[in-house]
């Protein structure tokens, strides 16, 4: 029953052909015997055994929620009630919450049982999920060579696709959605920036985070994106706009959808195996009545130093609150300047410093017109290329990430390049516009290799509609038992 | 006018300018639903976003908008369409956030006005640059521990406008007088109550000097200026200062200074190069403030009359003196204490108007400074002090017995007609029953009345003396000195 989607599950759970109790215990017993994959942080065996207990309760008395009795693992970033949540950080190591993130309460409040809080990238900044306090994060693809799941949710990844949980939250604000659900082989939906509340999300970079769904197929990642999603007066920067059943979507055909392959993403060094998923899945979208067309994103090619001037200049600010004065991690210090500098310098790890050191830099006086100012003007010119391209075409096709998973060790060794994992992703980010990968085939050394769809602001819909056709025809081989 | 100092060397000219956080009267937070109660238990008014708990976002608070734009309009300002919020980035143990939300960039209001009056009468208009909106930092205590510092976050994130102003004052008293006039608009357009011992109005000035028709110098900016008194105590210091340091030949730093009220004197805080990059960029977490012209508009029709306009027309429908006038239209609360007795009156008599005048700002107040009160802990009410002037005005007490009675008011709280009745304090008015007693007063002192009658005029004054005194005062002064007239010179 472990490996079964999310809409299965909801099925046998309301046909009564096991009871969330059984399931549930299952998947704690299964990260119990797979805990090797590090891929929870904190697991939360009672409360989910209670929270299943009551979900059974609910569907027998025919009270059911949209999600009732199903188990999820919660990114270690969405703030949980009473339960530790660290975002990957000694920063946060004794961190009990006091009340719930927006998206966790609509899952509570859709009857979802919590496995537990997932591992994850330190304050979601990294790609392979190496860079946690907690230690890295294994794929259940390999657990011998141990590939990286991907980041910075690459606990949430790892759990979905070794069937450690039905599907997880997880959030993105470069790829950290959907390239490690590239990484693992299972679907990773970053909605429209404003689809989903940011209220009780550790921030990151808060006009680029959002949080959504990791689950096994499009239609469960549909179905979760519609729970979590909604205006919520606690963020002001959600949006206030009707969200659509987009489960209503997937299996819709797409014939006489027009498809875009933005040719700046043919980049160098590019290997023949990603190109050919990449042809693989055009071919699908032909086949099925789709017209695709090449198409043009000129600035697309400045969008990841775009990126990493200005989530690390947001960051710089949204983790100045970590000092050690009220919550968290605390050094002693002889004068107060001292205590911020060994709370911080023990607290955060190196990545985290690093790109805390850039954001100060680029926000500096004397800078900031050359650096955030700049990159602000060029963010402005993608999102009019995006608007271009979306007058000529429904959907964008392209790769989710420029190789497959790497083993650990075989990281790349400096940042710059292991911030190149991020190249296809980020635009989404920068142009606010919704994402999500699909997993499409296995490279020669049998590693998953995943299409992203991008599409205009608040549609979703045609991402699940488009991706559903893309999931059905490529037949990707999932993972059935960790390996 | 031209407002040079003197000194041994030539003529210096001043130029200040203020920098005003003034806390917006609301209650609750700019971006969080705490409430703003002051002297309350440390650390109760602090909501998550507050303390700035991992996961929260500010959520505008639309009332202290609307205080701001009325704050602008009041002003004189034009109110910006948009405006948005900017991080200022600094650490402290008292700012949860390790930024503060401000407006940078772009401010809600740009430009406005305040009139002054110089010391020679007259008006002088000193600019306002721009009033953006801003959230305040909690506040470290130091002196309840020799090791450690406590934080008190209910002051964190309560909503304050800074009001900058050009440098357009050229006298500490100037400045003074801004000071007084803008606590005054802003207490009559209730966005700020302007109470500066609470901290709720506080000040930043810069000063420097220069030689007539030479360019400005160098500034120092003053911080910690609690009260309109130091603020020209310290402008003066920091006048004769900078003059010193000119004068021997030496340049004057580009710093912040901090006023120390026990010295009445200045001292570096941070010099110029220690200043802090603020790092200062959007926020992303609110959108920008767009406001539409209905809502400008709307909040247009609620300023009240102010200051200025309420003392001319207490001049032209009252006919008061200006000085009268201006003390009365000073603060909103003498202004509506006023203006409550007046219409309480029910008289149209301008006298009544001038007698209500004095009696407020002569034996009121006095009577209030002798108990330590100000106009709004008043014991006696407005219409109390409006009867109590009618019973003047009606000859039913004289001004005198008057004095004794709003003392009464005060202590006892009963109405000005029961005292004077309970006491038997009302005026003999009646000239048979004031000749009754004359006449008697003449026979006793015959020896008097002839001496007076010889030649001795001082002696009129000896009979009304003893004329008051049988009547215990209450004889109505004109009446008795007419009918003793008539009678001495029977």
């Amino acid at each position: 029953m472990h490996t079964l989607s999310l809409f299965d599950t909801k099925q046998a759970l309301l046909s009564k052909k096991f009871s969330s109790v059984e399931l549930t215990k299952c998947f704690l017993e299964r990260m119990e015997k797979y805990s090797n994959l590090n891929a929870y942080i904190t697991v939360c065996a009672e409360q989910a055994l209670a929270a299943a207990k009551q979900s059974d309760e609910k569907i027998a008395s025919g009270n059911a929620g949209e999600l009732e009795g199903i188990p999820l693992a919660i990114k270690d970033l969405f703030l949980t009630k009473g339960v530790r949540t660290t975002a990957g950080s000694k920063m946060l190591y004794n961190f009990i919450p006091p009340y719930e993130s927006t998206v966790t309460q609509k899952l509570l409040d859709a009857g979802s049982v919590f496995l537990g809080k997932t591992n994850m990238d330190e304050f979601a900044m990294g790609s392979a999920n190496i860079t946690s306090y907690y230690g890295n994060v294994i794929s259940p693809w390999d657990t011998v060579k141990k590939l990286v799941p991907g980041g910075s949710s690459g606990g949430s990844a790892a759990a979905v696709a070794g069937h450690l949980c039905v599907a997880a939250t997880g959030s993105d604000t470069g790829g950290s959605i959907r390239q490690p659900a590239a990484f693992v082989g299972c679907v990773g939906l970053k909605p429209t920036y404003g689809r989903c509340s940011r209220y009780g999300m550790v921030a990151f970079a808060s006009s680029l985070d959002q949080a959504g769904p990791l689950a096994k197929t499009v239609k469960d990642a549909a179905i979760f994106l519609k729970v979590i999603s909604g205006y919520d007066d606690k963020d002001s920067t959600s949006a206030n706009i009707p969200v659509p059943n987009f489960e209503e979507f997937a299996g819709k055909s797409v014939k006489g959808l027009k498809i875009g392959i933005p040719k700046e993403f043919r980049v160098d060094g590019m290997s023949d195996e990603i190109v050919e998923c990449w042809n693989k899945g055009a071919e699908i979208l032909k086949k099925a009545g789709a017209e695709v067309v090449d198409v043009s994103l000129p600035y697309s090619k400045y969008a990841l130093p775009v990126y990493y001037i200005i989530a690390p200049a947001e960051a710089s600010a949204n983790l100045s609150r970590y000092d050690g004065v009220r919550y968290g991690y605390r050094a002693e210090g002889k004068s107060l300047n001292e205590m911020y500098e060994n709370t911080r310098g023990e607290g955060f790890g190196e990545e985290v410093r690093r790109r805390i050191l850039v954001g100060t830099y680029v926000l500096s006086a004397g800078y900031y017109d050359a650096y955030y100012m700049r990159a602000l003007k060029i963010q402005k010119l993608i999102k009019q290329d995006f608007e271009n391209a979306f007058k000529n075409v429904d959907v964008l096709l392209t790769p989710t990430t420029p190789t497959g998973a790497f083993a650990i060790g075989e990281e790349p060794k400096d940042p710059v390049t292991m911030y190149l994992n991020d190249v296809f992703t980020v635009t989404a980010n920068i142009a606010g516009l919704p994402g999500m990968s699909v997993p499409v085939c296995l490279d020669k050394a049998g590693r998953p290799l995943g299409l992203q769809l991008i599409a205009p602001h608040f549609r979703e819909d045609l991402l699940v509609q488009v991706g559903s056709v893309i999931e059905t025809e490529a037949n990707f081989p999932t993972l059935k038992e960790v390996r | 006018m031209d407002n040079f100092i003197e000194t041994s060397s030539g003529l210096w000219e001043v130029v200040i300018g203020l920098e005003v956080h003034a806390q917006v009267i609301s209650e609750s937070k700019l971006f969080s639903s705490a409430s703003t109660k002051f002297g309350v238990p440390p650390n109760e008014n602090v909501s998550f976003v507050d303390a700035a708990l991992p996961g929260v976002l500010p959520v505008l608070n639309s009332f202290c908008i609307d205080q701001a734009i009325k704050t602008g309009l009041g002003l004189n300002g034009n109110i910006n369409k948009v405006s948005s919020f900017d991080r200022k980035n600094y650490f402290y143990a008292d700012l949860p956030q390790g930024y503060q939300i401000s407006q940078f960039f772009h401010p809600i209001v740009t430009g406005g006005y305040i009139e002054v009056e110089q010391a020679d009468g007259t008006l002088k208009k000193v600019n306002i640059e721009r009033i953006h909106v801003e959230q305040d930092a909690g506040k470290s205590i130091h002196d309840q521990s020799p090791t450690k510092t406590y934080i008190d976050l209910n002051r964190s994130g309560i909503a304050l406008m800074e009001i900058v102003t050009k440098p357009d004052m050229r006298t500490a008293e100037e400045a003074a007088t801004f000071l007084r006039k803008l606590r005054s608009i802003l207490r009559y357009l209730k966005t700020c109550d302007g109470n500066m011992d609470e901290g709720s109005m506080r000040a930043d000035v810069n000063v420097s000097v220069h030689r007539p028709n030479t360019p400005f110098g160098t500034r120092a900016e003053i911080k910690n200026v609690n009260s309109i008194k130091f603020l020209a105590t310290a402008i003066n210091f920091e006048i004769e200062r900078q003059i010193e340091i000119l004068e021997n030949g030496g340049e004057v730093e580009q710093e912040t200074r901090l006023f120390d009220s026990s010295t009445g004197k200045t001292r570096t805080m941070r010099s110029k190069e220690d200043a802090q990059d603020y790092r200062y960029f959007p926020d992303p977490d609110l959108p920008p403030l767009v406001l539409e012209q209905s809502r400008i508009d709307a909040i247009r029709e609620t300023i009240p009359e102010l200051s200025d306009a309420k003392s001319n027309r207490l001049q032209k429908d009252y006919e008061l003196p200006k000085y009268d006038a201006d003390l009365i239209a000073s603060e909103i609360e003498i202004a509506d204490f006023y203006e409550k007795a007046l219409s309480s009156t029910k008289s149209n008599d301008k006298t009544v108007a001038k007698m209500l005048s004095n009696w407020i700002l002569g034996e009121l107040f006095a009577l209030l400074n002798k108990n330590s009160a100000d106009i709004t802990s008043s014991r006696i009410s407005p219409e109390a002090l409006a009867e109590l002037i009618m019973l003047i005005k009606t000859n039913v007490i004289s001004g005198k017995i008057a004095k004794d009675v709003l003392e009464l008011m005060w202590e006892e709280q009963k109405s000005p007609t029961v005292i004077v009745d309970e006491k038997g304090w009302k005026q003999i008015t009646s000239t048979d029953e004031i000749e009754k007693t004359l006449r008697e007063i003449l026979a006793e002192n015959a020896d008097k009345v002839a001496e007076y009658k010889s030649g001795k005029d001082k002696l009129f004054g000896f009979f009304v003396g003893q004329g008051m005194k049988k009547t215990q005062g209450k004889a109505n002064p004109q009446l008795l000195n007419d009918v003793l007239k008539k009678l001495l010179a029977e």
